[in-house]
């Protein structure tokens, strides 16, 4: 049988969604980015709503989120994402409008605007990348680093008394009134993938209903940063991350 | 048919807003602009116009609201004073650098720090200049009257259209809170969908098949890619100071010295020239209206028949150096200001004046 007798589009079971661009992305292999934009891509595709969606990128490895997923984009200032998200949602009520965010983004320089945002109920989608560390800027502290876990600017591990506590923003921000589907999910493996894609089609199908504010934590690893293989600093995750930061919905209504 | 009434500057800025279609505006309290975010919430305009108006967490938060908006191709506006403004420079500067229209209003107290709530011209630097970091201008409109805090409104909406680049209006304490009868526009519908398409193609509209994807960004990582970017920047600049130079002249045909004041100082200013004529000396007076683009050329034409050029400002001597830059040493240039909130009489200007030609 010759592969031409194979590739046919019957034989079709899997295929890269018509919303991710041909960009060759500039993550480090191993990094969580691509997985979780593959995610967002497929529920735009498959909702349809491609010519209604507007992508809010932070400051940070996913500035560059706008080369790889097909819709219309605006670049954020650092941590200010939400503030775009508001007045975006407000002015064209009929779009769907997402922010997408790292951990220095939201939960350090940004955590009044992303606090504010999720308590006046914006109808708007948070994706929340948490991997615990700064990627762009090579890998210094972030507001979610681990106790004991070593960065750049940590670099005999995080001490409570020096650097304070690792933030729990997604908690705080399941309390909000404004807010009304808070989780957190991960995307080491096919099945934590799958349940991460539903999150966030629930997210977009939310802000359809103007339901409130949906926040998505991704737990995510940073393997260039912790300075890990890929295999290693999913491990390192699963075993230090997801007990700090369970997996899971926080708020659902 | 017009309709003329009373009203402090900060309320015609906010009725001028609703008049002519903005789309949002988004603001923090400060004193002494409160009144605009007040009158507009008193209105309602989302029930009538549809404009969209948000008390935001920070004058930083206003201002990436202003981004989102502006992004959207919506005329987005937001009103502050000095402290406020600092912050929001930054944003600014994103802004310019991501080629936004929008409408910034500083009326301005005096500074540094927490400063005072009286009125002020000492952000004449941070607002004709730049303020946020990088090569930038804003174009910079300075009313001297409720009725111009009004019809710059729309004014402003239309320059930072025309450029796609922030407009500013810098207006002081004295304008913001003076109340004079002012005259009003019909209202003018918002644009539509449609219309946003057509007027801003770049805007973030949701990406159809019949176009690439729009993206609004400063940011250009490759020094090639960001040298064009600034270039162009740098091009559309140049053509402000072509074609949308704005100025008043008040007797300076036959003038032997002249007065450079803008703001409320140009409405003090109009009252030594008077005083100047009476007692035989032949001043007149330039009001800039644009700050940027400045009236450079006319100061030029001038400089011929004038033996000095006082500026007065409620500053330590800011729009001073910018005549300075004109004239070149050719004539003395003096300069009066005040500060602390002190807003001078017009007897103490013309002491000035006098004291200054002797």
């Amino acid at each position: 049988m010759d592969i031409k007798d194979i590739i046919k589009p019957e034989n079709k079971v899997y295929g890269k969604s018509p919303v991710l661009t041909d960009n060759i992305m500039h993550y480090c292999p191993g990094c969580s980015h691509g997985t979780v934009h593959k995610l967002i891509a497929e529920v735009i595709d498959e909702m349809g709503i491609q010519d209604k969606t507007i992508g809010i990128s932070p400051v940070g490895c996913s500035v560059f989120a706008y080369n790889y997923l097909d819709i219309d984009w605006q670049q954020a200032a650092h941590g200010r994402a939400p503030a775009l998200a508001t007045a975006t949602k407000r002015l064209c009520p009929d779009k769907y409008v997402f922010t997408y965010q790292g951990d220095g983004d939201l939960a350090s320089i940004g955590t009044a605007e992303i606090i504010h945002a999720c308590n006046r109920g914006e109808n708007i989608v948070v994706i929340f990348i948490n991997n615990a560390i700064y990627g762009m800027t090579g890998g210094q502290m972030a507001p979610t680093t681990l106790l004991g876990q070593v960065t750049a600017t940590t670099p005999y591990g995080r001490r409570a008394d020096l650097n304070g506590f690792p933030l729990k923003i997604t908690e705080l921000i399941a309390q909000l009134e404004g807010t009304c589907y808070v989780t957190r999910q991960s995307v080491q493996n096919a099945a934590s993938a799958r349940k991460t894609k539903k999150a966030i089609r629930k997210a977009f199908e939310n802000s359809a209903m103007n339901k409130g504010t949906s926040f998505v934590e991704v737990v995510c690893t940073c393997n260039s940063n912790w300075k890990l293989s890929p295999v290693k600093a999913n491990q390192w995750m699963v075993e230090n991350m997801f007990p700090f930061y369970p997996l899971g919905d926080m708020k659902d209504r | 048919m017009a309709e003329k009434i009373l009203m402090k500057g900060n309320e015609a800025i906010a009725r001028a807003a609703i008049h002519c279609g903005c789309d949002g505006y988004f603001g923090y309290p400060i004193t002494p602009q409160s009144e605009v975010m007040e009158t507009l919430m008193e209105e309602m305009p989302w029930e009538t116009t549809g404009m969209v108006v948000l008390q935001a967490e920070s004058e930083t938060s206003s201002i990436n609201m202003l981004y989102g908006g502006a992004s959207c191709g919506k005329r987005v506006m937001t009103s502050s004073s000095s402290p406020g403004i600092s912050l929001m420079c930054e944003g600014i500067s994103y802004l310019a650098g991501a080629e936004l229209p929008c409408l910034v209003v500083n009326v301005v107290r005096g500074g540094p720090g927490l400063g005072t709530i009286q009125p002020g011209q000492g952000d004449y630097f941070q607002m004709v200049k730049g303020g946020g970091h990088g090569d930038y201008k804003c174009i910079v409109l300075a009313p001297a009257s409720a009725q111009d805090m009004y019809d710059f409104v729309s004014k402003a909406f239309d320059l930072a259209f025309k450029y796609r680049t922030p407009a500013i209006i810098l207006s002081d304490g004295v304008i913001g809170q003076m109340m004079e009868k002012v005259e009003m526009s019909e209202q003018k519908p918002r644009w539509t969908d449609e219309e946003i398409k057509k007027n801003s193609p770049w805007a973030c509209t949701g990406k159809t098949n019949d176009r690439k994807q729009n993206i609004i960004t400063s940011l250009a990582l490759d020094a090639a890619v960001h040298e064009k970017l600034n270039e162009r920047l740098q091009a559309k600049y140049k053509k402000m100071e072509e074609e949308d130079v704005l100025f008043d002249s008040y007797m300076t045909e036959d003038a032997e010295h002249l007065l450079v004041a803008y703001g409320s100082m140009s409405r003090i200013c109009q009252s030594v020239v008077e005083t100047a004529r009476e007692n035989g000396i032949k001043l007149g007076l330039l009001r800039p209206i644009t700050l940027f683009p400045f009236a450079n050329k006319e100061i030029d034409r001038l400089v011929p028949q004038l033996k000095s050029i006082m500026s007065v400002e409620l500053s330590a001597g800011q729009m001073v150096e910018d005549v300075r830059l004109v004239v070149n040493g050719r004539i003395p240039v003096n300069f009066y200001g005040r500060l602390g909130g002190i807003v001078p009489s017009p007897e103490e200007v013309y002491e000035a004046f006098v004291k200054s030609i002797k």
